[in-house]
């Protein structure tokens, strides 16, 4: 096992003797190797022998993966939750169809400003409750909610209110960026980077004092961390990652209106987190894609019902469906797997891991 | 000046039914410090368990008044007993995102089940509650709200100060291990505080609905309301509660009557902003002075 040359493919423990081997992304040569071979087909492969439908629902994920990634630095490595996310995605959307629209802003810019504007926000919000112990921010964000709402309805100069705004087609270069197979690219080349981004914010200084926070914040102020500013700033990265994400929808949605980012919106990406797991980055990316399945299967089941007189006369919608489905799935995770998917993935590996004595 | 009088009234009655709605959620957040996201769907689900009994069942409305407090009151022991007791010793934000789930759950199991429609009871109040002061007559509901309001403060008042479950609950709040070493029986507290909330919140609802018919949407929305007004009442203050939501009432009627009826709903949260960055612990709070 010693020496740099020779490859390390399965560990059956740990073996840390120094503490930049705790730090690294990846225990063994196998997880990198799994990650190029992934990477490659993600990109190399899936874009060309996917369907369109496949490939919309994709990107999709991508997105809310993004978002879902900011809300789970903030809720389950920092342990302040938030319940205007939904309200976050919705600004980081509207930012960028004005900026794309009055200011012709290119695209590749809009994405980032978005996101700072977003931040820059939710620091606003996030203000008056930082300076009390508890979960102030919660109550904060909840009223985040609805001012924000009420704004993007009322502010009819700038938003356009209930008609919403029709962006242009995202550009790059030059390059025009219509079609689901070009918006894939653009999509999870986003992501690969927002989650390189999150797994590097974990391990430096930043990320150490939002999880000292989280497990125990008087135990961090002792230890000299200003719990003020540090929850401040977990809260504006994870209003970056819902802005940035929030631009990215609106490009790919082409016209957007206020309706969808509601409190719905805000739970919707806690179910994500909280099935995926909390405190886990590839977990927010496993909630967001179980969730999104979710929706799509509640789609086609709710219309194959309709479509084959299975309720005649009972009024089935899916929205109400939805919230029970989003409910009862956050309320048995948090019951019976609080760690969420990524916890019993976790548990798959090692199993294999250790076969045949997975003890 | 008629149309002040009649906003005043009408703020000061939605106050009350704040007031009341937001005791049951002061009740849980004193004895567990669970800050409960699902208040307002319990409140519907009391709300639509009365409106079955009364038209539907078409039992008299004083019976499936008591049937559906009671309903209320064991739907939320079972609430406790179901889903926040395996929680007990989990960090708090799992119990708050529990009541969320929970809150999702309940707002799509009444839409499936009722719909969304808007919904009215019968009217059965009788015609003498309603109060005519100079030139502005009080319709009976409101009437009907302050009274029960006024009562079930009394109520609350004399079994938190006498009643021996009162003190437990009050013991419970203020130092939950200390209260245990002394032999009260902590989980029953958590369970009667939640049966209690829920028989509150069910009253509650049923008055909303009366007042003015019965819409998840609208009743959820109440269950929210609740934050700005514990924060202004600070949060661990039954009292506080009462004076938070009469405040948040008439402010909400004041907007909505000279402003615009739109900012009407948005006016309590940008409130609950302000009072979070001037006052953070309310008028009425504990303040928690901490030093490391």
């Amino acid at each position: 096992m010693k020496g740099p040359a020779s490859l390390k493919f399965r560990l059956c423990g740990n073996f840390f003797e120094r503490y930049e081997q705790e730090l690294s992304i990846f225990e063994t040569d196998f997880g990198r190797l799994c990650l190029v071979l992934g990477l490659t087909v993600l990109f190399g492969i899936v874009p060309f022998v996917t369907e369109a439908y496949f490939l919309y629902i994709l990107v999709i994920i991508a997105i809310t993966s993004i978002a879902a990634l900011g809300l789970n630095i903030l809720v389950g490595f920092t342990g302040q939750l938030s319940l205007g996310h939904g309200a976050f995605f919705g600004v980081g959307a509207y930012t960028a169809a004005v900026l794309s629209t009055e200011l012709q802003c290119p695209f590749i810019i809009a994405l980032p400003a978005a996101g700072l504007v977003t931040a820059l926000v939710g620091i606003g919000f996030g203000l008056p409750s930082g300076r009390l112990k508890g979960l102030y921010l919660t109550i904060a964000t909840l009223a985040g909610q609805f001012i924000i709402e009420y704004v993007l309805v009322s502010w009819e100069s700038v938003t356009k209110g209930t008609r919403g705004i029709v962006l242009p087609f995202p550009e790059i270069f030059g390059i025009s960026l219509d079609g689901d197979r070009a918006y894939f690219y653009v999509s999870y080349i986003s992501l690969v980077v927002m989650t390189y981004i999150a797994v590097n914010i974990m391990r430096t200084r930043y990320g150490r004092a939002f999880v000292a926070i989280r497990d125990n914040d008087r135990a961090a102020e002792g230890m000299g961390i200003p719990i003020f500013g540090y929850k401040l700033l977990s809260f504006a990265v994870s209003s970056f990652y819902a802005g940035f994400a929030g631009a990215l929808w609106a490009y790919y949605m082409v016209s957007i209106t206020t309706e969808p980012f509601t409190l719905m919106l805000s739970v919707e990406y806690l179910a994500m987190i909280i099935i995926g797991g909390l405190g886990s980055i590839p977990g927010a990316i496993f909630g967001a894609t179980f969730i999104t399945m979710l929706n799509e299967i509640l789609r086609i089941v709710t219309q194959m019902l309709m479509n084959t007189g299975f309720l005649e006369g009972v009024e089935l919608t899916m929205a109400p469906l939805r919230e029970f489905a989003f409910g009862l799935t956050i309320v048995l995770f948090i019951i019976f797997e609080p760690r969420g998917l990524a916890e019993l993935w976790r548990i798959l590996k090692s199993n294999v891991r250790l076969w045949p004595f997975s003890y | 000046m008629d149309f002040f009088l009649q906003l005043l009234i009408n703020g000061i009655s939605l106050g009350f039914l704040y007031g009341l709605a937001a005791m049951g959620f002061v009740m849980i957040f004193k004895s567990s410090r669970v800050l409960n996201f699902a208040h307002g769907e319990i409140l519907a689900l009391g709300a639509y368990l009365f409106l079955t009994l009364v038209t539907w069942a078409q039992l008299p409305v004083i019976v499936a008044f008591l049937l559906s407090l009671t309903g209320s009151f064991i739907m939320g022991f079972v609430i406790e007993r179901l889903f926040l007791r395996p929680l007990i010793g989990e960090p708090l934000i799992f119990v708050i995102m529990l009541t969320v789930g929970l809150a999702a759950m309940f707002k799509g199991l009444i839409l499936l089940l009722w719909g969304g429609n808007l919904y009215v009871y019968p009217d059965f109040l009788p015609g003498w509650l309603s109060l005519t002061l100079g030139p502005v007559t009080v319709p009976p509901v409101y009437v009907a709200a302050i009274v029960i309001g006024f009562v079930f403060l009394g109520i609350f008042g004399l079994f938190f100060k006498f009643s021996s479950q009162g003190i437990y609950m009050r013991s419970v709040a203020d130092n939950q291990q200390a209260a245990m070493s002394l032999g009260v029986h902590v989980r029953r507290v958590f369970a009667l505080s939640w049966a209690i909330a829920a028989l509150v919140a069910g009253m509650s609802g049923i008055i909303l609905g009366i007042i003015s018919g019965i819409n998840v949407h609208d009743l959820s929305a109440v269950g929210l309301k609740v934050f700005p007004v514990v924060i202004l009442g600070g949060l661990d203050s039954i009292g506080g509660a009462i004076i938070g939501a009469l405040i948040i009432g008439l402010l909400e009627t004041f907007t909505g009557g000279y402003i615009s009826p739109a900012l009407r709903d948005v006016v309590p949260y940008i409130c609950l902003i302000f009072i979070l960055l001037v006052k953070p612990y309310g008028l009425f709070g504990l303040v928690e002075i901490e030093r490391v």
